[in-house]
Order: structure tokens, then C-alpha cells, then sequence
């Protein structure tokens, strides 16, 4: 059975922090769909439209019937170990710096044989559940875990490679006057989290959620994503033990361009929620990327809250989307930065809210701040890079995926004139 | 399934092994041209009379055969390369076989050859094949010594063969190396050493792999009328397999391609397993002699632990098998391990073995296994050799 994860001891500053190492990352096309399920945390595999046949590993033509047509579809997660091995010998670093490696030989229910990552708490031929995660290279890679989840079966080393478990890790909240940020402090430190730090812009200002944050014991500390000099100044201070980064520092407005009249509102916009993101990538990025392997509380992700508006215009919040859009395209960019040291970037995608003020004429559904903070959670624990929370915005992604253009066209209806 | 033609009037000669170091500066064209041309002296034949050209190699980037004729002055009128690893010898010699019968080509080298720098084994594996990078490497990148570990523990869970078993093979060979002056491995190997070696990749430890090193093998091929002509000794060819992708169905490998074609090759060789001299497996781990043991008919699936344990595998042996210390204790100098049986088996059968040399051999099976794709060997060939004209 795992050992339990004990606390780090505190960190020698005069040690050399280890370089981050990562598995391999080169994938033929077809193997990246693999990837981009298991970027959802999804379980998929390579179905031939014509014959039926599942294979592994991923094609370019169907092995049963020659057909080139495919699907990607979820697959049931049973399996059989049928074979294993521990590596203690690999010319890869990534590995030699955590040998001994369990890998084994799967049957899987759904019928193909895989390979696959080998907890340590299944017996030998033992009944296996498999899930697809992401390797530290940001690949997809599919991770054989006990049928029953066992005690502490997420404090495994291999488990640590293959999530950003809050569990240890010191966690900044970039904006404690967010309506969001009491519920996902409390969220992290029910996960475990060693410390919580929380920005905090015009400390002046009074505001709600101040009184449960001191409650919870989180750290809350000056910082305005607008001011270049004040996070560069706690980036100096915390910077190195920042771990997992949550930007929850957002300005929402209603409004579309022809209704605001003039650019003060998107200019705010665009102050908060992109050059926000592109000040605290700049302040933190660097530094979380060098601790990528510096052990149990290494650093580990970089967490964007994005409205599900990002991936396509929503009325009546048309140039917020803008802004929104335009973040989740400099996450991507940081994503291809990170991605050389294995620093995760996890975006959260959500429709509107209950807690922010603005969505307050909107219809429901809308996502409950205890909602988004689980999810948050959640999304950490499984290493998972896009988490779409709530019906909202699993129905956007859902329709995105189908057809972009039919959602857009949807998304900005006329209204029947006289 | 048609049954294949006659070998008849086809022979190889001219069996050539360089010394094999644990790593060279030099490269692959240095070891083949090398090779090469210890082939051709033996023959007393000049390059410019070779018109045929049989190539396996894995550290020619970028080049192929075709850059090869250039580099070394040759001009073939049938050229091969042949990508199959450890099969690549068996089915070298059946396409060459088939040209000299065909009149195709009148004289055929066939030669495997790879160097190996310092670093060169990372890197071959780095790009070996698109299965491997998408859904093996990932996995502990443990390259072949995992994959083959996989398919020892699913053996030894099935059959029942313990690591004694497989250190017999091991054993066995590394007293064959001994008398091998080309070897890597000089020194003795005990059952108690190969039991508490390191551990590589469970089940599999040190003494279950091979190690990498640079060096190249050679042989010709030609017709019986030009060796005779020529005045040298040679083998005749009396059966000859090969296939790919056998069983893709197996969950996990436990048996090869020779599976299918077994009765082929024992039926156009007019005889069986009981009557070779000698085996050469492909031992690139010793599971992998065990499977061929019983894949070729003689022992059933799952009994080769059984049938070894009262043979003695050495030159002077009942079962004289590897019988140069193969690739576990000879050293595997890339594809040219898929050649080290073939040779090896041409100066048994022509009295050519020196040190080695089993007495009066005959007959001589040689099998070969290659190229894990992703989760198995894909690659199978088996010949049998006859003496045609002892030295």
C-alpha cells in the first residue's frame, strides 16, 4: 500500500534546485488524440467507422479492415494486467531520476492490449481501472490504477508525475476580493494544501469575502494585476514558493461595442484580464518553471478562470469576450513556454456565475462558487489542462466541438424585427 | 499456401565476423565496408565483380544501400536493403537466393554492420519506430529490455520457467564466447553470478542483456558451379522461412511467426529437428531462444525450460547451441546481431569454426527474431544450412 506523503522539510536555500527533466514528448498526429481526451480527462481510443474494430496503437488505417475513417470514443475503463516489469535502467533522465518505473502489459476490456504506467498498489494479474493523463511532457499517457481506490493511492510518486495535487503545495489566489476566492481557498485547503497566499488589490476598499479568508488562516498579501511594480514586488517575495498560481483576477462589464460607446470599460478589460495574465506569467512564470522537479512541493500548474465566452462571443457580454478570448489565447501561448520545463497550464472554463454581480439578469443554470472551486480541485488532482465547469459551459464546449460556425451563428441571433 | 521452390544449386561461402568493440569512432559504412571486404578477400573476388549487394543496418543515416554502392565503389545490378533486425540473415539469404537462381546476380554480399558511439544507442532508440515513441517509450523508456521483460514475466507466469532456466542459456553461451576471440565478454559466467547480477528491468538483469557494441558480419552467396570453380568451401541452403506480424491477436507475445511455416521449413529441408548438429537462436534475451526452441519443433509450447535442462548447450555439447557466445556473450553490434547465427553457422557446416568448432557438423539451424515494433518481435526467419564443400 502507498506510504502516506509526509510534508517536505523546509528548503535548503543554498541547495541547488534539480533541473526539470520530462518523458518524452514526440507523438505521431494520430496519437494526439489520445492526448487531447485525456486533456479532459477522458479515456479514449481510435474506433473504425466501418468495421467497428478499437486499435492500439493509433493508426492512420483501420488493421481489421483497411478503412481510414475513425472516431475517438470513451471507452470503458476495465482492464487486465496481464504482464509487468519494473525498470531500474533507462537512458532517458526523466526516468533514471525515478527508477525503480512500473510499467506493465494491459488487456483492456473494451479489447486492445496497451501499455501502460503501473500504480504501485495493484496486485500482480491483478484487475485494473485505466485513465488517461498527462505526462509531464503534456502528453497523454494512460495510467493503470487500482479497480478500488486504495488509502493514500494519490501520494505515489508515479501520481505526483501525473497530476498537480494541491496536497503540500503553496498556492497563490491572485485576487482575494474575487467572489470566487473564499470558497476555492477552502476547497485547496480541505486538498491539503500547505499554504494559501492571496493578492489583494486597494487594500483600503473593504470587502465581503475578507473576513472568511482571514478565518481560513490564508496569507493575504498586496498585489494589483494592473500594477506592474506590485507584482513584480510579491513575485520577489513568494515568488519562489509558489507552486500552483490560480489567476482569479477578473473585470467583467456588460455590454457589446456599439452600447458601451467608448473603450474605457474594455481598456479595463483588457488591463485586468490580459495584460493581468501576461504581468503575472512574467513575475512567476520563470521561477515556477525552474521548480518544476524541486520534489513534494514543486511547482506545478498555472490555472486560468476563463468565461466559457473565450472560445466564442456571448451576448450581452460581447466585448468582455473579447478580453476573455484574448487570455485564453496567450494561455495557449504559455503553455508552448511552459511546456519545456512540464509546468502544466490548467484552464477553467465556466458560464455564468452566481457570485459575480453582472450575470445577475441572467437565466440560470449558473455555477455556485463551491462549484467552480471543486472543480478547481478536481482539475488539479487529475492534471487535467481544459475543465469546463457547470451545464453552461460543458454545453458551449459540446457545440464547439460539432461545429464552430452553427455556434456562432447561434450565439449572435438578430432578434425577429416587426 | 504454394509450396516454395528448391534452394538447389545456391550456396554461401565466405563467412566473415570483424572483432567487435564495445564502442567505435568509426561508422557503420567503416564496419560493413570492412566486413565486406574480409568476405571478398576470403573469396579471392574483387569488388568490381560483386554484382549483388544485400544490406542491414540501423546507423547508416543518412544514408541506405544505395548510398553505400557510391561510397564504396561498387556497382551492383540487384541491390537490397533489409530493415528486419534480428531476422534480417534468413531473409537476406532467401531473396539473394532467389536472384542467383533467377540469374539476377552472380555474386551477392550480404552484410549487417553498426557502429556505435557513445550515444548511439539513446538515439537509435529515440527514433525507432512510430508505435514505440507513441506507446512505448512513454512508459519508463526502458527501450527493449522493458518490452522483453514484459513478455519474460508473462512467459515465466504461463510456463513456469524460472531465471535458472533462462541462466542456463546465458551460462552456456559465455563458455561458447570463451573460445570466440572476436567476443565482447572474456570472462567466465556463473549461474550464481547471472542470478544475483543487477537488476535491469524485472525479471530481466544484466546477464539477460546484451550489450551494444560495433563490428560487422559477412557472407556471399552465389551458385554451386562459381564456389566450385572458385575452390571454396561453402553450405547449401535446404529450407528457408520467414513472416511478419504472425498472431497479431495474441494478447501478449508467447510465440512467433515460425509457428506458421515450421512445417514448411522441416518438410522442404527433408528433415527435423532431431537431426541438427547445431541451433543458432536469435538471442537477444533468452526468453526469446526458448520460444524458437519450441516454435521450430522441438519441444511443445511452453517446455523448453524442460527440454534444456538435461542438455549441455556448449561446443563439445548434445545441443551445441550459439555456439560462437551469440549476441548475449559475443556482443551485439546492431543488425549485424541478426547475423552473428548465419555466419557463425556457414563456418560450422564448412569446418571453418576454429575453437569453436563442433565436430562434424552438418547440419545447422539458424533462426532469427526482430524488430519490436511496439509490444512484440514483428519478424521471424529460419533456415537450415547443409555442408556442401568442408576447408
Amino acid at each position: 500500500m502507498t506510504t502516506p506523503l509526509q510534508p517536505p522539510p523546509k528548503k535548503d536555500p543554498q541547495k541547488r534546485s534539480t533541473a526539470p527533466t520530462r518523458p518524452p514528448e514526440m507523438r505521431s498526429r494520430a496519437a494526439m488524440h489520445l492526448t487531447a481526451a485525456a486533456a479532459e480527462g477522458r479515456f479514449a481510443l481510435q474506433c473504425c467507422l466501418e468495421c467497428g474494430a478499437v486499435q492500439y496503437p493509433p493508426r492512420d488505417a483501420c488493421s481489421s479492415c483497411l478503412s481510414t475513417d475513425f472516431e475517438w470514443r470513451d471507452m470503458p475503463p476495465g482492464g487486465t494486467l496481464l504482464a509487468e516489469t519494473t525498470v531500474h535502467a533507462s537512458p532517458r533522465l526523466f526516468y533514471r531520476e525515478r527508477m525503480p518505473w512500473r510499467a506493465g502489459t494491459v488487456q483492456l476490456d473494451a479489447g486492445p492490449t496497451v501499455l501502460a504506467h503501473i500504480h504501485e498498489d495493484i496486485a500482480a494479474h491483478g484487475r485494473v481501472r485505466i485513465e488517461a493523463r498527462l505526462d509531464q511532457a503534456g502528453q497523454g499517457v494512460l495510467l493503470a490504477l487500482p479497480e478500488t481506490p486504495t488509502p493514500h493511492q494519490e501520494d505515489a510518486p508515479l501520481m505526483r508525475a501525473l497530476s498537480a495535487d494541491p496536497k503540500h503545495r503553496r498556492i497563490l489566489i491572485t485576487d482575494a476580493r474575487s467572489p470566487h476566492t473564499p470558497a476555492l481557498a477552502k476547497a485547496l485547503q480541505d486538498a491539503g494544501a500547505a499554504m494559501i497566499f492571496a493578492g489583494e488589490p486597494e487594500s483600503w476598499r473593504p470587502y465581503p469575502g475578507r473576513a472568511a479568508l482571514d478565518a481560513l488562516g490564508v496569507e493575504v498579501l498586496p498585489m494589483d494585476v494592473t500594477d506592474t511594480a506590485s507584482v513584480q514586488k510579491l513575485a520577489g517575495e513568494i515568488g519562489g514558493k509558489t507552486d500552483i498560481l490560480i489567476n482569479t483576477a477578473q473585470m467583467l462589464r456588460p455590454g457589446g461595442v456599439l452600447e458601451r460607446g467608448d473603450t474605457a470599460f474594455a481598456r479595463d478589460e483588457i488591463e485586468v484580464n490580459y495584460l493581468g495574465l501576461m504581468r503575472l506569467a512574467q513575475a512567476f512564470g520563470p521561477g515556477m518553471c525552474a521548480r518544476v522537479s524541486d520534489g513534494v512541493n514543486s511547482a506545478a500548474a498555472w490555472v486560468n478562470l476563463l468565461s466559457v465566452s473565450a472560445m466564442t462571443n456571448a451576448q450581452p457580454f460581447g466585448v468582455h469576450s473579447a478580453s476573455q478570448a484574448g487570455a485564453y489565447s496567450l494561455s495557449q501561448s504559455l503553455r508552448a513556454e511552459f511546456r519545456p520545463s512540464g509546468l502544466r497550464v490548467m484552464n477553467l472554463f465556466f458560464g455564468p456565475t452566481e457570485a459575480d454581480d453582472w450575470y445577475q439578469p441572467l437565466p440560470p443554470p449558473k455555477v455556485t462558487t463551491n462549484a467552480l472551486a471543486r472543480a478547481v480541485v478536481d482539475g488539479l488532482q487529475r492534471g487535467l489542462e481544459d475543465v469546463w465547469c457547470g451545464d453552461i459551459a460543458q454545453d458551449i464546449r459540446e457545440r464547439f466541438r460539432r461545429d464552430p460556425k452553427v455556434l456562432e451563428r447561434e450565439m449572435t441571433m438578430g432578434g425577429d424585427g416587426p | 499456401m504454394a509450396r516454395p521452390a528448391s534452394y538447389e544449386g545456391v550456396v554461401l561461402t565466405a563467412p566473415f565476423s570483424t572483432a567487435y568493440q564495445r564502442y567505435s569512432q568509426d561508422t557503420a559504412h567503416f564496419w560493413i565496408a570492412t566486413a565486406l571486404r574480409g568476405a571478398l578477400r576470403s573469396a579471392g573476388l574483387k569488388p568490381a565483380e560483386l554484382d549483388g549487394f544485400s544490406v542491414s543496418s540501423f546507423t547508416l543515416f543518412p544514408d541506405t544501400a544505395v548510398g553505400l554502392t557510391q561510397h564504396l565503389g561498387l556497382t551492383p545490378r540487384w541491390l537490397d536493403h533489409i530493415p528486419m533486425g534480428g531476422a534480417s540473415a534468413g531473409v537476406a539469404v532467401r531473396r539473394a537466393a532467389r536472384a542467383i537462381q533467377a540469374g539476377d546476380a552472380d555474386y551477392i554480399a550480404c552484410v549487417a554492420g553498426d557502429t556505435n558511439h557513445i550515444d548511439s544507442f539513446r538515439q537509435l532508440l529515440s527514433s525507432f519506430s512510430r508505435f514505440a515513441m507513441d506507446a512505448s517509450y512513454p512508459y519508463g523508456y526502458g527501450g527493449p529490455n522493458a518490452s522483453f521483460a514484459l513478455l519474460t514475466d508473462r512467459y515465466m507466469h504461463e510456463y513456469g520457467a524460472t531465471r535458472s532456466d533462462f541462466g542456463r542459456i546465458c551460462v552456456a553461451q559465455r563458455a561458447n564466447a570463451l573460445k570466440n576471440p572476436n567476443a565482447v565478454m572474456k570472462k567466465p559466467l556463473t549461474l550464481d553470478q547471472y542470478l544475483s547480477a543487477r537488476p535491469i528491468a524485472d525479471p530481466i538483469a544484466l546477464f539477460d542483456c546484451v550489450m551494444p557494441c560495433a563490428g560487422a558480419e559477412a557472407f556471399l552467396v552465389m551458385s554451386q558451379d562459381s564456389a566450385e570453380k572458385r575452390g571454396l568451401p561453402y553450405a547449401t541452403l535446404s529450407a528457408a522461412i520467414e513472416r511478419h506480424n504472425a498472431h497479431p491477436d495474441d494478447p501478449i507475445q508467447l510465440r512467433g511467426g515460425w509457428t506458421l511455416d515450421v512445417d514448411t521449413l522441416w518438410d522442404q529441408a527433408g528433415c527435423g529437428p532431431q537431426d541438427m548438429d547445431l541451433v543458432q537462436t536469435y538471442d537477444d534475451y533468452p526468453v526469446i531462444s526458448m520460444m524458437q526452441i519450441e516454435d521450430l519443433g522441438f519441444c511443445a509450447k511452453g517446455r523448453a525450460a524442460d527440454f534444456l535442462r538435461d542438455k549441455d548447450m556448449t561446443t563439445t555439447g548434445d545441443f551445441p547451441h550459439n555456439t560462437s557466445g551469440g549476441q548475449l556473450s559475443g556482443g551485439q553490434a546492431g543488425a549485424a546481431g541478426g547475423f552473428i547465427g548465419m555466419v557463425e553457422a556457414i563456418r560450422q557446416v564448412t569446418g571453418q569454426a576454429n575453437d569453436t568448432q563442433v565436430p562434424d557438423a552438418k547440419r545447422a539451424l539458424v533462426s532469427g527474431f526482430g524488430m519490436i515494433n511496439f509490444d512484440r518481435g514483428l519478424c521471424s526467419s529460419a533456415t537450415v544450412l547443409e555442408t556442401g564443400m568442408r576447408a
